[in-house]
């Protein structure tokens, strides 16, 4: 298709030129010269090392020493006969769910508030968005101490009458059994994903934000001529408005919580029974710390793919959108 | 009218109450890491202290000083190349487009999004080979490679906005591809660089899978040693919190600063272009 499109405009060319029309010069091979560098690092260490670890986890590579002879989907098998595995998938699918349904609702309520012209906007803007700025192991850290059972919050809910286990409840909500685990809502992911949440939220924020300001006044003016309450102008023309921004907002979290290691490992680690294990920890452990490179490989394997389901049509669609 | 401001009282709590959520942690990290010894109970942990006790700050420095300076070794050299490389990627990218450039630049997007468990293995293997692992260069050379797609992304997007007809009449002129950069990009990138130095600074500060599976203990960046530290059972948790709030200040005074440019490169970062 392209090449047809250059003969076309060759033989344009013939008539006396159109200046829209660029000519290919030395300055265009200066300009792929400096690019190539960086699509060279690109191809070698995103596509080359992913097509290498996907060799590694077809390998009997399990143990120190390297070895790469061939074990079909061994790994593969393995894994899903895994408990810790199945419970990494079942965690995994509750904390995405949770964590993007939170943030989703949290964000455009909070952008909607912030967005009602109050005073004090800035100062809210700045507490909502500051924990972004942070590392997922000092939220860890320090979210490992507020929901200790023994100690923060659970000091002010005690007196309510609550007293939860937060991260060290191993009870496994709406249970039954699938596989070999006991698939359903692990009650200790919930501690999780409020830190989660506390964190990334004001990612979501800000990108509502930013929706918010860029539909005209006078959408709203228009409507409030008709008729129309502050409550319909938002539920039927602002939210449904903000919908495109909704989906980049469920990319990028879905994507961030299928590949969530640092703040797991440094709030609660596995946890007991593996109620807070995740495929990035797990990959983490039996990789660095046990010398299973050919599991390890597998579970990253896994975890690209549950990425690339998002992401790819999100890639593809854009260039689309853009061009 | 009476409603109207009752509304707004509303709004106001839920504000208030939302923000007393957000500031928690902040509150308890602070409180707990200046009280004395023995106030810092579990019982008391919502308690102000009676007095100031910097100790913690001490004990807490003493051990993360030399993982915070390899930090700063990164973070640094990593950040000023990461951004030099995406400057010239996105300018090569918006402005001197080719045949097949959308489709390089959105193979450069995956890198991104991929899990790093899933070239960790190679990764490691290869900085063996070339000397590189368990070092602070070994770490700046990761952070810059994988730093490559979103400071693209980020200029590209950041120089589409410069009009094409600035670039066309300085050709005109003669300007080759070097000089329009140098005389006319550059010096309308200093926003641009702005906010991707700064979005480069707080990622690679706050990362933690390259850290712990590149460097081992001496040469370890900040957050592996924070986590280290609150791993180990002897260290009082006045200390962790203390420690956590020494690794987080660079990036949270960036962010009181210059918070504007941080959000900005978010928005860059997250809509695509």
């Amino acid at each position: 298709m392209e090449t047809v499109k250059t003969v076309s405009e060759r033989s344009v060319t013939a008539v006396p030129a159109p200046r829209k029309k660029r000519k290919w010069t030395a300055d265009h091979w200066l300009a792929i010269a400096f690019l190539t560098p960086s699509v060279v690092l690109i191809f070698i260490f995103v596509y080359g090392f992913i097509g290498w670890t996907g060799y590694v986890s077809l390998s009997n590579w399990n143990s120190l020493v390297p070895d790469l002879s061939f074990a079909g989907l061994k790994n593969y098998v393995y894994l899903f006969h895994d408990f810790r595995f199945q419970a990494d998938l079942r965690n995994t699918l509750v904390f995405t769910i949770l964590f993007i349904g939170v943030v989703i609702v949290l964000g455009q309520l909070l952008a909607v508030l912030l967005d009602q012209k109050l005073r004090g906007e800035s100062l809210f803007r700045n507490i909502f968005f500051f924990p972004m700025a942070l590392s997922f192991v000092v939220t860890g850290v320090v979210w490992q101490w507020l929901l200790n059972p023994s100690t923060g919050v659970n000091l002010f809910l005690k007196k309510i009458g609550l007293d939860s286990k937060w991260y060290t409840d191993t009870t496994i909500f709406g249970g039954f059994h699938l596989g070999k685990i006991e698939f359903g809502v692990p009650v200790a992911i919930v501690a999780v994903v409020i830190a989660a949440v506390w964190q990334m939220t004001g990612f979501a924020v800000a990108m509502y934000l930013a929706g918010l300001r860029a539909i005209p006044e006078e959408v709203r003016e228009a409507a409030r001529i008709d008729g129309a309450t502050e409550l319909q102008i938002y539920r039927k023309i602002i939210i449904p408005l903000l919908r495109p921004i909704t989906v980049s907002v469920i990319i990028i979290m879905a994507h961030i919580s299928l590949k969530i290691f640092d703040l797991i490992y440094a709030m609660t680690g596995p946890g007991a029974n593996f109620v807070t294990d995740v495929p990035g920890v797990y990959m983490f452990e039996t990789t660095f710390r046990g010398n299973y490179y050919a599991n390890g490989a597998a579970i990253a394997v896994i975890m690209l793919l549950s990425v690339a389901i998002f992401i790819v049509p999100y890639l593809i669609s854009g260039r689309k959108g853009g061009a | 009218m009476r409603q109207r401001a009752w509304s707004r009282l509303f709004l106001y709590a839920i504000c208030i109450f939302m923000s007393l959520f957000f500031l928690m942690p902040v509150y308890v990290m602070l409180v707990t890491s200046v009280k004395p010894l023995d106030e810092v109970t579990l019982a008391d942990m919502w308690k102000l202290p009676s007095a100031f006790d910097w100790s913690s700050y001490q004990t807490a420095f003493a051990k993360l000083a030399p993982n915070f300076w390899n930090s700063v070794y990164l973070v640094v050299p990593a950040t000023l190349l990461s951004a030099i490389l995406g400057a010239l990627n996105g300018y090569v990218l918006s402005k001197w487009k080719f045949k097949g450039a959308d489709t390089i630049f959105t193979l450069i997007l995956f890198g991104m999004f991929i899990p790093y468990q899933s070239i960790l293995i190679p990764l490691i293997q290869f900085l063996r080979e070339i000397g590189l692992y368990n070092t602070i260069p070994g770490l700046i050379f990761v952070h810059v490679v994988y730093g490559i797609p979103i400071t693209t992304l980020m200029f590209r997007n950041f120089y589409a906005a410069i009009p094409d007809e600035m670039i066309e009449s300085a050709k005109i002129d003669g300007a080759g591809f070097l000089r329009i950069f140098r005389y006319i990009m550059l010096p309308l990138s200093v926003t641009g660089f702005v906010v991707v130095a700064i979005w480069q600074f707080t990622n690679i500060w706050n990362e933690f899978l390259f850290a712990v599976t590149i460097t081992t203990s001496s040469q370890q960046p900040i957050m592996v040693a924070l986590q280290n530290l609150s791993g180990s059972q002897i260290v009082q948790w006045n200390v962790q919190m203390a420690g956590a709030l020494l690794a987080a200040l660079p990036t949270l005074l960036v962010y009181i600063f210059l918070g504007k440019y941080f959000v900005r490169g978010l928005l860059a970062g997250s809509v695509k272009g």
